[in-house]
């Protein structure tokens, strides 16, 4: 029944997926964080973009900004991230800059949910020992934020998983295209569908007990 | 007046009963197609020249194939219902029996006749490219290094990748009409699958004299129609049907009405049984 399956290299395909989502996990962690930091800053301007760039970016279904990084920037703007001259490379890092770009509006939210969790008495101490703006984030604010959200920075790295399948959309060699070539070819709708399912399952259930427990640790006790 | 009215019922009773009659001899082996009043049929609702839903109705070369043979089971063209069936989900819509037959450019191949039988085929097509209208594309190895656009994981695509030029850059799309905006605006140089979908892309009114075909015939496909496993009967009054077609010449008005245009030539007819490896 599973004899077709040595026609295909599977591991390439989800090494590809978990390749995007490390990328892409990294990218909105940094993004995502600096969002945060300008949507709670004394500074108008920043806040008022933090802001913006959230409820623009993710209220936009996924498929239209991967889509449009491979139609808009690259073809329309030539944008092409240093690597004009290979489609397969400039298609993964548009997908990656799409991804993070998306995910970075859930990681700000999270992160922003984190630093409401943190009493203003810590701020306001940190601001009477003269520390600046930065310094109270940096020091006091975002180390104790981050304990406390590991939680729903998990769930959003285990939708960031799954979100990767629409990089297909631009032909990344991922799990969901060669699952496509492969129903195409081999007429077995259920059984290859079920295979890149439990594959799924087994990149992100370890993702989220990992961390799952992790979080519990690391939560601070208040 | 009156008179006229009695012929008309007259009329419409006996064409009833001759298609009631028609069907009735062929219900045994078929469950749930509600007395033979309505057949449906799957084809594809987005390839022009070979099956678009627009506005106005259905049309296309598989739209007028499966509207003959649907006619020769003894189905007038308004008791046809179309549903969509795309590539991915034809053999599960078949052995569902959501749709009595396929004709969605569907090729025939061995593991897809483990799923399926087939009837026909009724057309040969191969993969091919369109490129600009002042583009030089000879071979298949000319694409090495030129950048060209098919659909995710199509067939097509494949085919690239593996045989025809490793070394081309290979775009993937999720439908065809992404690629060939790219291919007007340079982003990519042609785009790549079957010859009678991209006939039906080329003699679109908003695309005519831009671009062409290059007529590489880089595979055969044979386009089938599918039905569901072990329908034997059902199968060969499918394949008469195409016979008749090829006869009265039906079948080479449909490829001149549809792939016309853009200076298609195509494969004579194929023999029914007969799969061009």
């Amino acid at each position: 029944m599973f004899d077709f399956l040595e026609d295909y290299d599977l591991l390439e395909a989800f090494w590809m997926t978990v390749k995007l989502t490390v990328f892409a996990g990294i990218g909105s962690l940094v993004w995502g964080t600096l969002l945060a930091a300008m949507r709670v800053s004394p500074v108008p301007v920043m806040r008022w973009f933090g802001t913006a760039y959230v409820n623009i970016v993710r209220n936009i279904p996924l498929t239209v900004i991967i889509v449009f990084s491979s139609l808009g920037l690259a073809d329309v703007f030539g944008i092409t991230l240093g690597a004009a001259d290979d489609v397969d490379v400039m298609s993964f890092r548009l997908a990656v800059l799409g991804l993070g770009a998306y995910t970075a509006a859930f990681v700000c939210e999270a992160v922003r949910s984190g630093i409401n969790t943190v009493p203003v008495g810590q701020a306001e101490a940190a601001r009477a020992l003269g520390l600046s703006f930065s310094q109270v984030l940096g020091l006091i604010v975002l180390p104790q934020a981050f304990r406390s959200v590991i939680g729903p920075l998990t769930n959003v790295l285990i939708a960031l998983t799954k979100n990767t399948t629409v990089a297909a959309a631009i032909g990344v060699a991922e799990a969901a295209l060669l699952m496509k070539e492969m129903i195409e070819n081999e007429a077995q709708l259920f059984l290859i569908a079920g295979i890149f399912a439990f594959g799924f399952v087994v990149l992100t259930l370890p993702t989220g007990l990992i961390l799952g427990w992790l979080g519990k640790r690391m939560a601070v006790k208040r | 007046m009156k008179a006229r009215k009695v012929t008309a019922a007259a009329a419409a009773v006996l064409a009833l009963s001759v298609s009631a009659t028609a069907c009735g001899s062929d219900d045994k082996d078929d469950k749930g197609s509600g007395g033979g009043k309505k057949i449906t049929i799957g084809i594809k609702f987005d390839q022009p020249g070979v099956g678009l839903k627009t506005p106005d109705g259905y049309t296309g070369f598989d739209v007028d194939v499966a509207t003959y043979v649907a006619k020769e089971l003894g189905y007038k063209a308004g008791d046809i219902e179309w549903k969509e069936t795309p590539s991915a989900d034809r053999e599960t819509a078949l052995q569902r029996g959501d749709v009595k037959f396929i004709a969605a450019s569907y090729s025939i191949n061995d593991e897809r006749k483990e799923k399926v039988d087939f009837a026909g085929p009724y057309l040969l097509a191969h993969q091919d490219l369109l490129v600009r209208s002042d583009d030089k594309i000879t071979k298949g190895t000319d694409l090495n290094g030129k950048k060209l656009c098919s659909v995710t994981g199509s067939t097509s695509a494949q085919n690239v990748k593996k045989e025809i030029a490793p070394k081309a850059q290979l775009r993937e799309y999720g439908t065809y009409s992404e690629c060939i905006d790219g291919l007007g605006s340079g982003a990519v140089d042609a785009l790549t699958t079957d010859d009678s979908i991209l006939a039906g892309y080329a003699a679109q009114e908003q695309y005519k004299g831009k671009y062409k075909l290059a007529g590489l015939k880089l595979t055969n496909e044979n386009y089938g129609i599918g039905i569901k496993k072990g329908d034997s009967a059902l199968q060969k009054k499918i394949d008469a049907a195409l016979t008749k077609m090829v006869k009265d010449k039906s079948w080479e008005a449909a490829v001149k009405k549809n792939f016309g245009p853009a200076n298609y030539k195509n494969e004579p007819a194929p023999k029914i049984g007969d799969i061009v490896k």
